[in-house]
């Protein structure tokens, strides 16, 4: 076996050594019955070229990676810089482990030091963590983070125009944690949180968890939702999914958020499926300490040189067990590496220039469609790169059939909200030139039965 | 002396923001006329500034290849952080799962355009049912810790469906990584601690003792973390559940095991791997990694949303109305499971078992060697590592001077102050990827290190030596905390 350095020789001395006959007698303190008889149901070795039939021949089978697509909600395809992928792939990055030593671990920890700078700026929040997981379990752990700052509150109110998986993730993690927790319903014009829904947040409100772009596309009442939250004295917990928008969107810090979390796939990190993207968390300096996650912060050796180390550590599993701020002991350190490339290479003219690239584009074709195809726009409002429409029949037969044309034409929102039956959100990015929003508007006029 | 040893090539690098230039550009994106776009936008929207670099690709380039040589990794040599299975990662799981045919597939995808994808996640969840003798599995968490909050979830869950509410506690022994307590707490358990006996075990009697109707089971790492395998583990099992209790596995050290004896057929009934150590994907720096979990038939229902099921030959996503819940976006870190399936067939039902068995003469081999210089507060026998500890070290040397003189000598430290129950632990997992030269070189540097302590302390005390930073200040890190750069630094 190619990757088995010990010969046969050697095992014999090594069994020596130890002063046993056989490997099997190193395995004496199991059970002799459970030790495996027969052979497990699994496929017999494969060579590296077999190997690279194997998966070539499944990947074809992924018909969808080839097809023009405007899938989003929450899974974000944009282009991602050659360095990225370089870059991640030395092998002093992706071989080594969590930098419990930091004098042969300064690579990662100053990365993710760097990491920590470019998350906490592009949010506009005082502090981020090392990563979570993905956007979901961040909002999650802010939602019991805010739980354990807010001791005498009970209920934790979560706009119903979050991702619904991102809903989901919280209620798991949550729901027997709280005692409530209730949605801010949407308003079918706007498709943001309703405005008389506001009237919920109360002095009894733990947090308020609002997404902005929303996963219509929308971008909600940021400074309303805001100005009401804070009257109240709830924390205020943003969530961002499409972490380019921050190119040019007012940011987390602009309303004055208390704990801001999100997910940094579209950050230079390919779609692969949904995962792993990077779970971002960012809160106020005085929550600092509340935070769940690995930390990375400055300081200097034993000869006075700038360095980098774990810290503040005081607050995780490690150390305190089952009182610590949360039960996560990794972080996804390479993808919080990649993300990093991604924002040190386009720098700040380069996050505004995409974003404005994704902006025009999602004007443009949203423009077209509502002039050119039976479809309507959905909601009135500002969206970033992603809006709905809908379909004047079943928004599933319009997908369908434009899935036979070699077009993932966005996501059906009926899968998560019932009533909305004929709406698609569509969502386009820099990736996509003008002759494929033409493309699209084209066939999704045929599908859905010509012209206006 | 045949041990590596350290000197290095390293270039001196500033912090990323330090060497930005106003007006640099790193980017290239087609030429479009943006002017006025942002007017899409109404001005309250819009943000005002945005801090991060102005670089040149070469300048972004530099600056993490730079950075890269400040770590040490596997590939450079040997990496015996106990616990954590630091074991080869092949190169060409890597080259695969880089075809766009994968990563490029969007999550939405319908199903019918996803069948490759679909298919290896239906394969994964059998063939890691079948290699820990479970009836399912689940693919969704993205770690470890992941895991075991999933798998604790599922068993709130369960006693939540029996309508069983008095069982609050979980059984956790003091060996166990923090993890586990956290996990628990998490899940909203109260957390019972299990003391080891004199072997470093669980003891019947001790278990017996705290065992009744309010506990919902216990956590066990199976071998433990002192690398010790509960040879009770039928007795502990048997008795657990004839209390009505679950008992869960923790996968951390499934290296030991892995196609030798499965932990399904021992009577745990839920159980974490971590991807990212026994199948191999790389531990990327601390992440991503993945925590699927195995159940027992009767766990079935309570696994997370969603999975992937066949029908008449389409494989698709279904969910369960018992369900814990979904526990993260989307199907989990499904780059991580491309090549953990690659590992799988790499070794196929031939080889899988020899990564454990030559896991385990490895680490016994170390043990062998090292036993007469090092001390062993455990003296049962133990599986894929060894843990020793500084108690009978000169000059008032501790673990943490150990470890650092180790990296003077080319190695990364293993993992040092764990398990909690051995004051000043040392625990080594070598695994299976390394040659006898290699552990016998180790050797040589750990027997070095244990002379030099005597006749030449200030070594040992004042290691390492050969890096370009020693012993930061972590009292000052934590006491001032600087998370982020600021100018004027």
């Amino acid at each position: 076996m190619r990757y088995l350095p010990i010969t046969d020789k050697e095992r014999k001395e090594m069994l020596d050594k130890i002063g046993v006959k056989s490997v099997s007698d190193l395995f004496s303190p199991l059970p002799q019955n459970v030790l495996l008889k027969k052979e497990l149901n699994i496929p017999s070795a494969k060579s590296e070229p077999e190997l690279e039939k194997i998966m070539d021949e499944l990947g074809r089978e992924n018909t969808g990676a080839n097809m023009l697509s405007f899938l989003g909600g929450g899974c974000y395809k944009h282009h991602c810089p050659a360095l990225v992928d370089q870059m991640i792939s030395r092998s002093e990055f992706y071989t080594s482990y969590t930098p419990y030593q930091p004098e042969v671990s300064q690579g990662t920890l100053q990365a993710i030091f760097e990491f920590q700078t470019m998350i906490a700026n592009l949010f506009k929040m005082d502090v981020a963590n090392a990563s979570m997981y993905d956007g979901a379990t961040a909002a999650a752990e802010a939602v019991l983070m805010s739980h354990k700052i807010q001791t005498k509150r009970h209920k934790v109110l979560i706009a119903s125009t979050v991702n619904p998986q991102y809903i989901q993730t919280i209620r798991t993690y949550t729901g027997f944690v709280v005692d409530s927790i209730d949605l801010l319903e949407m308003d079918g014009a706007t498709g943001c949180v309703a405005e008389k829904e506001l009237a919920k947040i109360d002095e009894d409100t733990i947090c308020v968890v609002f997404q902005y772009p929303n996963y219509f596309g929308m971008i909600e009442n940021i400074r309303k939702i805001s100005e009401v939250t804070h009257e109240k004295g709830a924390l205020l917990i943003p969530v961002i999914t499409e972490t380019t928008a921050l190119g040019i969107l007012a940011t987390p810090g602009d309303i004055d958020a208390d704990i801001a979390v999100g997910d940094g796939q579209a950050l230079g990190i390919p779609v692969n499926f949904g995962g792993p993207g990077v779970g971002l968390f960012t809160c106020k300096e005085k929550y600092m300490r509340k935070m769940p996650g690995r930390l990375i912060g400055q300081t200097v050796d034993k000869n006075g040189n700038r360095c980098f180390v774990l810290t503040l550590s005081a607050r995780e599993q490690h150390i305190k067990r089952e009182k610590a701020t949360s039960n996560i002991c990794s972080n996804q350190g390479l993808m919080a590496t990649a993300a990093s490339i991604y924002l040190a290479t386009m720098g700040k003219e380069g996050m505004k220039e995409v974003a404005l690239m994704n902006l025009k584009r999602a004007d443009y074709l949203k423009n077209r469609i509502e002039k050119e195809t039976p479809c309507k726009v959905a909601f009135k409002g500002s969206n970033y790169n992603e809006f709905t429409i809908l379909t004047p029949g079943c928004a599933c037969c319009a997908l369908k059939a434009l899935a036979e044309k070699g077009i993932l034409g966005g996501i059906a929102a009926k899968k998560y909200y019932p009533e909305l039956e004929n709406a698609i959100i569509v969502n386009t990015t820099e990736i996509h030139s003008y002759e494929e929003l033409d493309k699209f508007v084209a066939a999704l006029k045929e599908v859905t039965g010509g012209a206006k | 002396m045949s041990y590596p040893g350290m000197k290095d090539l390293k270039l001196k690098e500033s912090v990323i923001f330090e060497r930005s230039r106003e007006g640099r550009r790193g980017y290239s994106l087609p030429e479009e006329n943006l002017e006025g776009a942002e007017n899409i936008l109404p001005a309250e929207l819009r943000r005002a500034d945005l801090d991060l670099p102005e670089l040149s690709e070469v300048d972004v380039v530099r600056h993490y290849t730079r950075l890269s040589t400040y770590n040490y990794s596997l590939d450079h040599g040997f990496y015996p952080l106990g616990s954590c299975t630091m074991k080869y990662n092949p190169k060409i799981n890597e080259k695969l799962v880089r075809n766009p045919q994968f990563t490029e597939l969007h999550p939405e995808t319908p199903a019918p355009y996803a069948q490759g994808t679909l298919k290896i996640m239906f394969e994964m969840q059998r063939m890691l049912a079948e290699i820990g003798g479970f009836a399912a599995c689940t693919l969704n968490p993205a770690a470890g810790a992941h895991g075991e909050y999933t798998g604790i979830g599922i068993i709130r869950s369960y006693f939540d469906k029996m309508g069983d509410k008095k069982r609050k506690k979980i059984i956790i022994p003091d060996s166990a990584h923090g993890t586990n307590p956290a996990s628990c707490a998490l899940n909203g358990f109260e957390v019972v601690v299990l003391q080891s006996d004199e072997h470093g075990k669980v003891n019947l009697d001790t278990l017996r003792s705290l065992l009744n109707d309010e506990v919902a089971g216990i956590m066990l790492t199976n071998p433990n973390t002192l690398g010790v395998f509960e040879s009770d583990i039928l007795a502990i099992t048997k008795m657990v559940h004839d209390a009505g209790g679950l008992v869960y596995g923790d996968g951390a050290n499934m290296n030991a095991l892995l196609g030798v004896a499965r932990p399904g057929d021992m009577g745990i009934d839920v159980l974490h791997y971590n991807l990212h150590k026994t199948f191999s994907t790389p531990h990327g720096g601390g992440g991503p990694g993945a925590g699927p979990v195995g159940v027992c038939q009767k766990l079935v229902e309570f696994l997370p949303n969603p999975f992937v099921v066949e029908k008449d030959g389409l494989y698709t996503f279904n969910d369960s109305d018992n369900s814990m819940g979904r526990v993260r976006s989307f199907y989990g870190n499904m780059g991580v499971t491309l090549k953990a399936f690659i590992y799988i067939l790499e070794y196929g039902k031939e080889h899988l078992g020899e990564t454990a068995q030559n896991a385990v003469l490895n680490a016994n081999y170390i043990k062998a060697c090292l036993r007469d210089y090092y001390h062993l507060k455990y003296k049962s026998d133990t599986l894929h590592e060894v843990v020793f500890d500084d108690s009978e070290m000169p000059n008032h040397i501790t673990t943490m001077d150990i470890a650092k003189a180790l990296i003077d000598r080319g190695y990364h430290p293993p993992t040092v102050y764990f398990p909690l129950i051995v004051h000043g632990a040392l625990m080594i997992e070598p695994t299976e990827s390394e040659s006898k030269e290699t552990l016998d070189e180790f050797i040589e540097a750990m027997i070095d290190i244990a002379e030099t302590a005597k006749t030449n302390p200030e070594n040992i005390l004042n290691a390492p030596l050969n890096t370009a930073i020693s012993r930061p200040d972590e009292t000052l890190a934590a006491r001032k905390p600087v998370l982020k750069w600021t100018r004027g630094e």
